[in-house]
């Protein structure tokens, strides 16, 4: 039997990737299929689940409600709708901004001198290493009511004997958006620093020499050179915004509810698991969705693990 | 042209975001040692050692001085009983997913076999699908199996299988595999089979070809890959969250719940213990790297 093994290259190969395998069907696949069983199905009085097979989850989600005021049988109820519009264009934004703040450092690190790099480096990887939960505790002790910032601003507003009411940063989307950006930034600054750190010197040079200015040769050179990193990045920065509820729930209060804050509320206070199950089913779709567009124009090579 | 010259706008834009980075840090550093327990406006320093006396909400003396609230935190037994699980937790998980991560790179780079695609598809799930997702899905497969499970052998009480550290591992398990299999398998893809194939000739099997060729000139990817998974697995809020029970409560876990209750500056002593570790970590990283390019 063994001698039979050492010759079957191929049985070598299923056997070396089975745990692996198996780990990620039992804990991935497995608890996806009863996610979308669950979703079909409906909630008992204890919060328990009675499967069946009803869309009235989806329906709801999309905001066709059975509950109405005015005694019809459907209508038109958009809170569902506007939290999952709410949780894209925050994402949306989050990732626009990230790459803006994350490009001009990474193109930095990368064309620094090599003995200055991975000190360079080393600062990203500190914030990012510090706890995600610790970092949205930094946020909320900078924006309340008393806090840092509005600290800093009253005592300039005093030297300058300017009246000044303390700002409400806190529970605002701003505040939210702010803390996505702060908690994901060094996700973006990882991989294009990667891709920007793999274009050899020489093709600087025979731009320059071509006749290009910098400007165009960021444009022509760097720039397409450096995508693959920012796909990346892309997508370690949006998948994640789209399923945060930590950073809301903290910083937002109850002002800014996203797609998140709905699942983790259906499975631990509303107690609606199938409810929950189709808004997570909902949220994945949206983000494969946007994942699958994203990479079928770029692709992402092994940036995805600069991190 | 010199390489490393940099537009001015690049460098003041960069300062602006190590800027943007580091200033919280130093914020919730500082605040670590306020006198004040409400924590709200700094009120300077705990100006005095000796028994602990308050005025208010002010501490005015404490046995440790300016320390107190890292003296307070080392009294913490729910700290001690979250920081052991969460160091469990990342250990095991760490060691199982390096080692059977390591397995499925070898056998996506190196074999070919009919579920190989499969297995490569299924790989990215965990990149691709938002973690909540996964939460929720392993929290239903969990209380559907010990439901069924404990109803079938009648287990009641203490006996009854029920969320906690051991949820927690496999689910951390779960998430950190793929990554540590894509670094291996980065790794795997530059690397030069003729080595393995003189070891080969020269008489060595298998197992004596992959501890003694593969395995070292691999090692550095492989460490990289665990080195990973620990910190997703330290850095985990989410998956826990959902997979975790009474008694199994982690550090990031007992942070947010003090979040949405009072938070003195013990909070912020654990977070400068927390970002002191990452600092000597990172350090020690940044020369053992530098040893290794020598």
């Amino acid at each position: 039997m063994l001698k039979r093994l050492r010759e079957n290259k191929s049985a070598q190969g299923t056997l070396l990737v089975s745990p692996t395998l198996a780990w990620l069907i039992v804990l991935l696949i497995i608890p996806l299929i009863l996610t979308t069983i669950i979703s079909f199905g409906t909630r008992d009085a204890d919060g328990g689940v009675i499967y069946g097979f009803s869309f009235h989850n989806y329906m709801r989600l999309i905001g066709i409600s059975s509950d109405c005021d005015n005694g019809q049988a459907t209508c038109f109820d958009p809170l569902y709708v506007n939290i999952l519009r709410r949780s894209l264009s925050l994402a949306f934004w989050t990732t626009l901004i990230v790459i803006s703040l994350a490009y001009p450092l990474a193109y930095f690190v990368a064309r620094a001198h090599p003995k200055r790099r991975s000190t360079f480096l080393m600062l990203v990887l500190v914030p990012l290493w510090t706890n995600f939960v610790i970092r949205v505790y930094a946020w909320m002790m900078l924006l309340r009511e008393q806090g840092v910032i509005n600290g800093i601003i009253g005592w300039v507003a005093a030297r300058f004997n300017v009246p000044f009411e303390p700002l409400q940063m806190l529970y605002t989307p701003g505040a939210v958006l702010v803390g996505m950006v702060y908690e994901f930034l060094p996700f973006m600054i990882l991989p294009i620093f990667t891709s920007l750190e793999k274009i050899d010197n020489p093709l600087y040079e025979a731009a320059a020499d071509l006749g290009a200015n910098p400007f165009r040769t960021f444009l022509r050179v760097t720039l397409p050179l450096s995508m693959p990193g920012v796909v990346a990045g892309t997508i370690l920065v949006f998948i994640p915004v789209m399923g945060t509820f930590i950073v809301s729930d903290i910083l937002g209060g109850r002002q800014v509810i996203l797609v998140g804050n709905l699942i983790q509320n259906q499975f631990l206070s509303a107690r609606d698991p199938t409810f929950g199950s189709a808004a997570s089913l909902i949220l994945m779709i949206m983000t494969l969705i946007v994942t699958y567009f994203y990479t079928r124009k770029f692709g992402f090579g092994e940036e995805i693990v600069a991190v | 042209m010199n390489p490393h010259r940099r537009h001015p706008f690049i460098r003041i834009a960069t300062l602006l975001v190590y800027g943007f980075l580091y200033a919280p840090i130093i914020v919730l550093v500082l605040y670590a040692f306020n006198a004040s327990r409400t924590n709200i406006l700094f009120e300077g320093f705990v100006p005095a050692f000796g028994p602990t006396q308050m005025d208010g909400s002010l501490v005015t003396q404490s046995p440790c001085g300016p320390f107190h609230w890292f003296c307070e935190l080392a009294e913490n037994r729910q700290v001690g009983e979250a920081a052991r699980n969460t160091l469990t937790i990342a250990f095991v998980s760490t060691l199982t997913s390096t080692v059977i991560g390591t397995m499925a790179a070898l056998a996506i780079q190196r074999y070919n076999f009919k579920i190989k695609p499969f297995a490569q598809l299924s790989l990215y799930i965990p990149i691709v699908i938002p973690e909540i997702v996964m939460g929720i899905g392993i929290l239903t497969l969990f209380s559907q199996l010990f439901g069924v499970i404990n109803g079938a052998l009648g287990l009641t009480g203490d006996a009854r299988l029920s969320l906690g550290i051991g949820t927690v591992i496999v689910s951390h398990i779960a998430f950190s595999v793929p990554f540590v299999t894509l670094v291996v398998q980065a790794r795997l893809s530059g690397f030069d089979k003729s080595y393995e194939e003189a070891a080969m000739d020269l008489g060595a099997n298998e197992f004596v070809t992959f501890w003694r060729v593969t395995l070292p000139m691999i090692l550095p990817g492989v460490l990289s890959g665990g080195l990973l998974a620990f910190t997703l697995s330290l850095d985990d809020f989410v998956i826990t969250f959902f997979t975790t029970g009474p008694g199994a409560t982690t550090l990031p876990i007992y942070v947010y719940g003090l979040l949405r209750r009072i938070v003195t500056p013990e909070v912020n002593a654990l977070s400068t213990v927390w970002i002191g570790i990452v600092l000597a970590a990172v350090i020690l990283l940044q020369r053992l790297q530098s040893r290794e390019a020598k």
